[in-house]
């Protein structure tokens, strides 16, 4: 596999990120409005709502891994949680990345850090500083398997050391910037359709980034383990199993939690009425389609161990997830204009071009470091 | 062990700096209600159509000039080359006119969601864009319950355009450029507190001419620029469905979690840490 240039990834990918750059660079050119269908009414469309929005959702995975093995210290779980940082680290720079495009003047974006000025009473500035410390977080924890592939020992004694530091100081981070993500939302109160718009988004962003999070996890781990499968070592082969249906268990758990609250908030919200329309539909379709049935998917097949059906209940949660976000970011934003937002075909291409870069990186990496396979020999004797 | 000490040392210094800055929160967005703001009063009444306002505007910021006329039935926004419109509507006391521009809110929103402060409420009331700081989120737009601020999209250098009440001609002791060369005297400036005043007396005065309600005293939690009109504001054109308390504060509540959250996780989690340690020891016996 490592060998052949014409894989049917790579195919698709070089062109679709080529397209991208150039793409990119007529958006420095000539302007944001140049390469995507951003109103003045509209001014966050598919790069914040989906890049951003969903794509910070989906890295939460490492938070609760690093949660569940080095808080909880359920060992049994120790053998994805590199791979998982790796992957929530990525997420976050390309994420961040993706933002600065949709920056107008990516420039001054170093000001709320510098100071001119801290913007304190804003949430955004509390997501922007959150992304920066929790990127270096996610850097500390990851940073062992760097080490171990230069063969640098002290370095990744010291380094390691840091872990604890890091993951503690790492959740924290990510319990609030989950939530401050829907929290960005909260002064569009008159903007986004009531079946989405209430004071707890924050805290269904928070819940749903668990489930969101893990069901990237099982989901990417089936085609990681396929993909490198002589890059994995035996034991994470013969743990997986174990590992997919504990995850499928937190997510039956966070899931029935998240669907509760739903509930709670729609009763308390008082929009029965809008159930019979068209977007009352759509919310069901989110909220029985892709949040209760795979939470049901999840838990029948905990029980009866059928990795299959947990494979096909992440990838619903997955779909269920994007569909939440995108109802309260994009959707469900303005619903009463008279000429909608759909995103060009140039912002899609370049969404795409991101994400195929940090798999890019991501495979890079993962070839190199330690990451699925066992550490070095000497890291034992540590 | 001691690096993990440092480091939830560290965790709890950055704890503190949140609970600091959460103070300042609360400061920001409740200052400024007993300061004595500038604002500008529009009576519909008075309006006649003329666009004077318009054009004037247009010339004092370089911006190029007004494209179209009020019509009943058409519905001119402001965008990044206009700052101001005028529109015509048919109500139920005939054809009015109606000025739009930036509401300068006593608390607004998009200052609020500037993570730079670049969107600034000025003590003397106006709410002005600074590009120095402003990096084009556009967070201000999404904020703004009026839709005022607005962005250039076809700029490689693009900024955030909207009424600044003339700021530069209020600090030198001036009049903006609107309320100064109305012909019919429709924009009244002055200290918002007068304004309301003398919106009242008019009220009192023609209670047959005026609607009882000034648009802009309550809704968002008061506006600089206020509103006087005939008819129900709703047949204007103005969102009348606007809560009438401060937007800043929807999202005060998750503000205030912070330094709660940054203050009692970590110490938490550091114990469950250590609380469980031993499970690591247990499974790796059963290991060998």
């Amino acid at each position: 596999m490592s060998n052949k240039v014409l894989t049917p990834f790579n195919l698709i990918s070089v062109p679709i990120m080529l397209l991208g750059l150039i793409l990119i660079v007529i958006r420095f050119w000539k302007g944001i409005g140049a390469i995507t269908n951003l109103t003045q009414d509209v001014p966050w469309g598919l790069w914040i709502g989906f890049d951003v929005v969903t794509g910070v959702a989906f890295a939460g995975g490492a938070y609760v891994l690093t949660f569940m093995v080095y808080i909880l210290n359920m060992h049994k779980y120790h053998s994805i949680v590199r791979i998982t940082v790796l992957n929530g680290f990525l997420a976050y720079v390309f994420y961040a990345g993706a933002l600065l495009l949709d920056l107008g003047r990516p420039w001054n974006v170093i000001n709320p850090i510098i100071g001119n000025n801290f913007g304190t009473s804003s949430v955004l500035f509390l997501v922007a500083w959150h992304f920066l410390l929790y990127m270096l977080a996610q850097l500390i924890e990851f940073s062992p398997a760097v080490a171990e592939w230069l063969g640098a020992k002290r370095a990744r004694k010291i380094l390691s050391g840091m872990t604890i530091g890091a993951v503690i100081f790492g959740i924290t981070l990510s319990m609030l910037h989950q939530s401050g993500l829907g929290a960005l939302y909260m002064m569009a109160k008159d903007k986004i359709h009531p079946l989405w718009y209430n004071e707890f988004i924050p805290i269904l962003f928070f819940v749903s980034s668990i489930f969101a999070g893990l069901s990237m996890v099982i989901f990417e781990g089936s085609i990681s383990h396929k993909v490198f499968y002589n890059q994995t070592s035996e034991n994470t082969l013969k743990a997986n199993d174990d590992i997919v249906h504990g995850l499928s268990k937190v997510c039956a758990g966070a899931m029935f939690a998240y669907f509760f609250l739903q509930f709670l908030v729609f009763i308390h919200g008082q929009h029965w009425d809008l159930l019979n329309t068209p977007y009352g539909y759509w919310y069901l379709l989110e909220m029985l389609g892709f949040v209760l049935l795979p939470m049901l998917l999840f838990f029948y097949s905990y029980r009866r161990r059928n990795l299959l059906l947990i494979k096909v209940a992440s990838i619903m949660t997955i779909i269920g997830v994007i569909l939440n976000r995108l109802n309260v970011t994009v959707i469900g934003f303005k619903t009463d204009m008279d000429v909608r937002y759909v995103p060009s075909w140039m912002e899609i291409v370049v969404t795409l071009a991101v994400i195929f870069t940090e798999i890019w990186i991501f495979r890079w990496v993962v070839r190199r470091m330690p990451v699925l396979r066992e550490s070095p020999s000497w890291v034992k004797e540590q | 062990m001691s690096l993990d000490r440092r480091n939830f040392i560290k965790t709890l210094g950055v704890a503190g700096v949140t609970l600091a800055v959460g103070k300042s929160t609360v400061a920001s967005v409740t200052k400024g209600t007993n300061i004595e703001f500038y604002g500008m009063l529009y009576d519909s009444t008075r309006c006649v159509g003329c666009q004077t306002c318009e054009n004037v505007c247009a010339e004092v910021h370089g911006l190029p000039a007004p494209e179209g006329t009020p019509k009943v039935g058409v519905v001119r926004k402001t965008d990044e080359k206009h700052r101001t419109v005028v529109n015509s509507y048919k109500t139920s006391k005939g054809d009015l006119f109606v000025k739009k521009q930036c509401m300068h809110c006593n608390e607004p929103a998009c200052a609020a969601a500037c993570l730079t402060q670049a969107m600034h409420k000025t003590k003397e009331g106006p709410v002005i864009w600074r590009g120095n700081k402003c990096m084009g989120c556009r967070y201000c737009m999404v904020s703004c319950p009026f839709d005022m601020p607005k962005f250039e999209y076809h700029s490689p250098n693009p900024k955030i355009e909207k009424c600044t009440m003339c700021y530069e001609r209020i600090k030198e002791g001036g009049k903006p450029a609107c309320a100064e060369n109305c012909p019919a005297e429709a924009i009244t400036f002055g200290k918002r507190r007068d304004l309301i005043k003398e919106a009242r007396k008019r009220i009192c005065e023609k209670p047959d001419q005026y609607s009882d309600q000034i648009y802009g005293e309550r809704e968002t939690g008061g506006t600089g620029f206020i509103y006087q009109a005939p008819v129900p504001y709703n047949e204007l054109g103005f969102n009348t469905h606007l809560q009438n308390s401060s937007y800043p504060a929807l999202s005060k509540g998750f503000l205030y979690s912070v330094p709660s959250i940054f203050v009692l996780v970590p110490p938490i989690l550091l114990g469950i840490h250590e609380a469980t340690k031993d499970n690591h020891i247990k499974e790796g016996e059963e290991n060998e």
